[in-house]
């Protein structure tokens, strides 16, 4: 079983009966010829990887190497706990683990790249927030990254998601695309409506650089990560209520992968563009340009 | 890219920062490691590109280090690699070079053994952890350790070849790839051979029995 498009894994799960996560599970059994239970144990110790990195810095702080961030994640959760969170329950959660995640990757620490480690906190601060917020079981979670891993897989199979190669829309962005189908598909959703949301997410970041200071994975990577994570939420809870996308899942992918190529050298990851090329930053000794 | 796994997009599971930049460094250097076998006396790493300039925000350093250390790229050993490094006695350094005509991700790895033995090999991460070998001594080569390889050191010479392929066959290796890279005709040369599956020691006797092979190394998936 194997699709190449988003067009034909939705006819698959329309022949097969199939939500995204079992086709996209079916897939890699074939493809590695393994077993489901190997499959999910791998999955399993994914998740457990992605628990300890969003609830880790919330309660000891971590700092990063390069000394740009560190505490972010137990700000927004102190201020949550307070009550005074703006955004409410779903969002803020998500954001306050996903800007944890970088935090645990910007100090050495372990994470699953997801797709990348520069956008490694979106997934898991949209799964687990919404496993807060609606009870749901690992179970759940864990089909939710079955989907999140076919859509990324489409990516980038047939985009990218380096940000050297297709700025930070690739890697973000993708990231959002693939907690946004998961979502949708944790909540109830269908596959139709799990590729809407991705493709909500993916023209949502459309054109977003890759402009890190200093070169390292911490700013604005981190906050980044916050941005993909509502996207997704946003995405998912239109695409549940029923609101379709103008341009098909498969055209939003090459329109993403073409935007990408289409940027300067300076905003791929060179830290020589964006953020990167402020003199606030250039005045932080950026290894880049010396 | 057709065969792309469901854990290359959700993972590798990684020590940060950067999958190509820290990953990437630990798994080319455990490569190295592997093809080695035996035990290092010293490490040597010059660092190219944006290796050379990145490196130390990016703990490329510290990376490459654990991954000569045998280390995984989810070990958290690799924050602590130079402390490590200095209790076990192993001797490293590092080195930046302004070359730039070879990927901006490459790093080389002159490894000594405490026999004396050396190898050199120039590894380049390729983005989201993958890697792949270019070099190894003085010989441009290419496989990426995503297979079981065996990489036999030889004589360019004519039945070489016939007998690798024999002797797998013989020990039931079904081969995925195969390629001989050499610097000249008739002069030392690299047959680079990957198998989806484990490879046997008893094959690497067998191909050693050759006169023209000098030297057989293996790297198990």
């Amino acid at each position: 079983m194997d699709f190449r498009s988003g067009k034909e894994l939705l006819e698959l799960c329309v022949q097969e009966q199939l939500p995204i996560s079992q086709v996209m599970k079916l897939r890699e059994i074939e493809l590695q010829e393994t077993s489901e239970k190997e499959v999910n144990s791998k999955m399993k110790k994914a998740l457990n990887i992605m628990r300890n990195a969003a609830y880790d810095p919330i309660k000891n702080e971590v700092s990063s190497i390069g000394g740009l961030i560190g505490g972010e994640a137990k700000k927004l959760e102190n201020l949550r706990v307070e009550g005074k969170s703006l955004c409410g329950g779903a969002i803020s959660k998500a954001m306050a683990y996903a800007m944890a995640v970088l935090e645990v990757n910007a100090s050495m620490g372990v994470i699953v790249a997801a797709p990348t480690a520069g956008s490694s906190g979106v997934l898991p601060g949209v799964l687990l927030s919404l496993q807060e917020e609606y009870g749901l079981s690992d179970d759940q979670i864990l089909e939710g990254l079955y989907t999140a891993g076919a859509v990324g897989y489409l990516l980038m199979r047939n985009a990218s998601v380096s940000g050297a190669q297709a700025g930070c829309q690739a890697e973000v962005g993708s990231a959002a695309a693939m907690a946004a189908a998961a979502a949708v598909e944790m909540m109830g959703g269908t596959p139709d409506q799990a590729l809407s949301a991705a493709t909500g997410a993916i023209s949502n970041l459309l054109g977003l650089v890759c402009d890190p200071v200093r070169g390292l994975v911490e700013n604005p990577c981190q906050n980044r990560n916050a941005i993909g994570a509502a996207n997704a939420l946003i995405n998912a809870e239109q695409a549940l209520a029923g609101i379709t996308q103008l341009i098909p899942f498969d055209e939003m992918v090459q329109a993403m992968y073409h935007v990408g190529r289409s940027l300067p050298f300076e905003l791929r990851e060179s830290a020589l563009g964006g953020c990167a090329a402020t003199p606030t930053a250039c005045n932080m000794n950026c290894p880049s340009c010396t | 890219m057709t065969g792309i796994s469901l854990f290359e997009v959700i993972g590798p599971n990684m020590v940060g920062p950067s999958s190509s930049h820290t990953a990437g460094a630990v798994s080319m250097a455990l490569l190295a490691q592997k093809m080695f076998q035996g035990a290092i006396e010293k490490v040597d790493f010059t660092l190219y590109g944006s290796f050379a300039k990145t490196y130390k925000g990016h703990g490329t350093d510290r990376a490459l280090l654990g991954g000569i250390m045998g280390y995984e790229t989810d070990d958290l050993r690799i924050r602590d690699s130079f402390a490590l490094a200095k209790r076990t006695g192993l001797k490293y350094s590092f080195s930046v070079s302004e070359e730039n005509d070879v990927h901006p991700n490459t790093a080389d790895i002159h490894i000594t053994g405490t026999d004396g033995k050396r190898l050199f090999v120039r590894g380049v991460s390729l983005g989201g952890g993958k890697v792949k070998i270019v070099r190894l001594n003085k010989i441009e080569v290419e496989f990426t350790g995503e297979y079981s390889t065996l990489i036999v050191s030889q004589t360019d010479r004519q039945g070489v070849a016939a007998h690798i392929t024999k002797s797998l066959s013989d020990h039931n290796v079904n081969i995925a790839f195969m390629r001989l890279f050499r610097e000249e005709k008739g002069a030392d040369a690299y047959t680079v051979v990957e198998s989806d599956e484990k490879i046997p020691e008893e094959a690497l006797e067998c191909i050693k029995a050759n006169p023209y092979v000098s030297d057989v190394m293996l790297v198990q998936v």
